[in-house]
């Protein structure tokens, strides 16, 4: 697919939009990709792929150091720390994926309504995601996840709902901006019902900020979800997670130094992953913008 | 001077439903609760004489709004109930751990500043250079690193084997001052690296619009020195960008201190929320989140003011 796009020669106009360029253009965001790749395959082929089961405690080799036997060392019940890294992947984006996901089911409709109804509602509206975004987002999540119970969903829709009013802020905003453009003005003339104006026109191109700014929460997402593991408001025991992970090896610190540095590498390297490709797409959707 | 009390009384116009709205989501916070939340709230074993005690204490047995009106009432005379736990008076625990919470926000953001605003200067100065390339790099390294996971790794370093600081702990600002900012330096920093990072883009891209714009190459042409023209003329223009990144980032220091907190056994209002959290004792979850949205929004509002009293155009745009 990709060899067809770059040998046909591209006409005049808007250019075919292909990820091979894109990706030629950008080394940054192609080596993010490509972790990401591995990362979602590690992930889903953890079964198959993880030298031992995550939870398989072997109590004869406790907090083992890196071996040929066990990569990356063992935890504090002689669990092995490359297999829960491999399972505790599928978590983290498994945590990302729904919190940003909730995050775009409220924030972009709310976002692109109240931008296009305007009026009372609009500043009705507007003064709830102000009182949103007054909380620290994961101050909520945790009184949230308190109360629906603790458990790695129930936090992340915690989270979702926590950010839903950042995308439903950028949203509006552009929304405003697309509804006020001349295009518009003349679909309006030629009778255009709202909700044709709203999926041809607002939509379309109200949203492309919105695609940046989800792909950097998908980072903040994953930052949340390896703190609230952490706290052990997220994933819970014996399941995989980094954040879970990191707190185990904190506990055995001073017997076992060297585990805390795999999940906290696995943590930051996804989360520059995330940021790496987002600001990718932000150049290529708006390429007046330079980079930073 | 005109413009700027007119924009603090529209603020404070805007501020009150922003206010209301809030703590109406920390009020509603309990009904999210499954089942009965009078039954949760009790616990596995509780008698029936407990469960009808916390129904009477968070008057389940009334109208939704009347329960509100009487929390919020309570919520004024900064009687936010007692621990499902301890029985100790929430405000009473929040105001002994709030101080210690405050420090290291506080630490943080200036750790932050000092370090961060002159990233973010030699970057714009030199732009296009190795070094400015280096410092953008380390920025975004700021930003996607896990502040909890730098703060392990500050306690292996820097406490366990070099022994400088104090691993865990903390020590009242009011007792020992010295002693205070000593044990608080590890999370702080710990806490700090998405400031410097955030400050560091920013002050970077504001400085080089400004740097770039018409008035500095007047000022350049007219032959001021080139030292002269960044002080002078560009750090002034950027100073809104710092103060309101300022704000903001005060708002997620606290989300940051709800899990630094718990390395450094931080014994502040982030480890008592997840704490509390876990254990479902909500009248003290409650409290600390009423407490610290009410906070980001007073210093919001003080930002606002900052700033216009900074640049008087923003006091007549908003």
């Amino acid at each position: 697919m990709t060899d067809a796009t770059v040998t046909t020669p591209v006409p005049a106009g808007p250019a075919r939009f292909s990820v091979w360029r894109w990706m030629r253009s950008d080394m940054r965001a192609a080596l993010a990709l490509t972790y990401l790749i591995i990362l979602v395959l590690g992930a889903v082929l953890a079964p198959f792929l993880a030298p031992y089961s995550p939870t398989d405690q072997n109590i004869m080799n406790m907090l083992a150091d890196p071996s040929g036997e066990h990569w990356l060392g063992t935890d504090d019940l002689g669990r092995d720390t490359l297999s829960r890294l491999m399972y505790g992947a599928g978590n983290a984006l498994y945590a990302s994926g729904l919190a940003v996901g909730i995050a775009v089911l409220i924030g972009v409709p709310v976002g692109v309504f109240i931008g296009f109804v305007g009026g009372w509602i609009d500043e009705a509206v507007s003064r709830v995601i102000d009182a949103i975004l007054a909380f620290p987002p994961i101050v909520l999540a945790v009184a949230i996840t308190g109360a629906l119970g603790i458990g790695l969903t129930n936090a992340m829709l915690a989270v979702g709902f926590a950010f839903a009013p950042y995308l439903a802020r950028t949203m509006r905003a552009q929304t405003l901006v697309v509804k006020s453009a001349l295009y518009v003005d003349a679909a309006v003339g030629f009778g255009a019902s709202r909700f044709h104006l709203i999926r041809k026109h607002i939509l379309p191109n109200a949203i492309q900020p919105v695609i940046v700014e989800v792909t950097l929460l998908l980072a903040v997402a994953l930052l949340a979800e390896a703190g609230l593991s952490f706290l052990s408001l997220g994933v819970q025991a014996p399941e995989a997670s980094w954040g879970g992970m990191l707190a185990r090896a904190y506990s055995y610190i001073e017997i076992a130094p060297t585990q805390m540095y795999a999940p906290g590498f696995a943590i930051l390297f996804t989360a520059l992953a995330f940021n790496a490709l987002g600001e990718s797409i932000r150049v290529l959707l708006d390429p007046t913008v330079k980079k930073i | 001077m005109h413009g700027v009390g007119k924009m603090v009384l529209r603020r404070l116009a805007q501020l009150i439903p922003v206010m209301i709205i809030a703590t109406f989501v920390v009020f509603a916070l309990v009904f999210l609760m499954p089942g009965d939340p009078a039954v949760t709230l009790a616990g596995e074993f509780a008698t029936e004489a407990r469960i009808n005690e916390i129904r009477a204490l968070y008057g389940f047995d009334q109208p939704f709004w009347v329960q509100y009106g009487h929390w919020l009432w309570n919520a004024l005379h900064f009687d936010l109930g007692r621990s499902l736990f301890s029985n100790e008076e929430v405000s009473r625990l929040i105001s002994m751990r709030l101080p210690h919470t405050l420090l290291l926000v506080f630490y943080a953001l200036f750790l932050g500043a000092i370090t961060g605003i002159p990233l973010g200067i030699l970057a714009a100065t030199r732009q296009g250079t190795r070094l400015d390339k280096a410092i953008t790099s380390l920025a975004s390294l700021g930003v996607a690193v896990p502040n909890f996971w730098l703060g392990i790794i500050l306690v292996s370093a820097l406490a366990l084997d070099w022994r400088l600081f104090p691993a865990t702990g903390a020590v009242s600002i009011f007792e020992d001052p010295l002693g205070a900012i000593y044990y608080a330096t590890l999370p702080a920093l710990a806490l700090s690296t998405n400031v410097t990072a955030v400050l560091t883009r920013q002050v970077r891209s504001a400085l080089l619009e400004v740097l770039s714009s018409q008035f500095i190459r007047t000022l350049r042409a007219k032959g001021l020195r080139p030292a002269a023209v960044l002080w002078r003329h560009g750090l002034r223009n950027v100073a809104a960008t710092m103060l309101t990144i300022a704000g903001l980032q005060f708002n997620l220091l606290f989300s940051s201190a709800v899990i630094v907190e718990s390395v450094f056994a931080v014994p502040g209002v982030g480890s008592l929320i997840s704490y509390s959290a876990l254990n479902k004792d909500f009248p003290v979850v409650q409290g600390v989140a009423l407490v610290l949205v009410v906070l980001v929004i007073f210093v919001n509002l003080l930002v606002d003011v900052l700033n216009s009293i900074l640049d008087p155009r923003v006091a007549a745009s908003t």
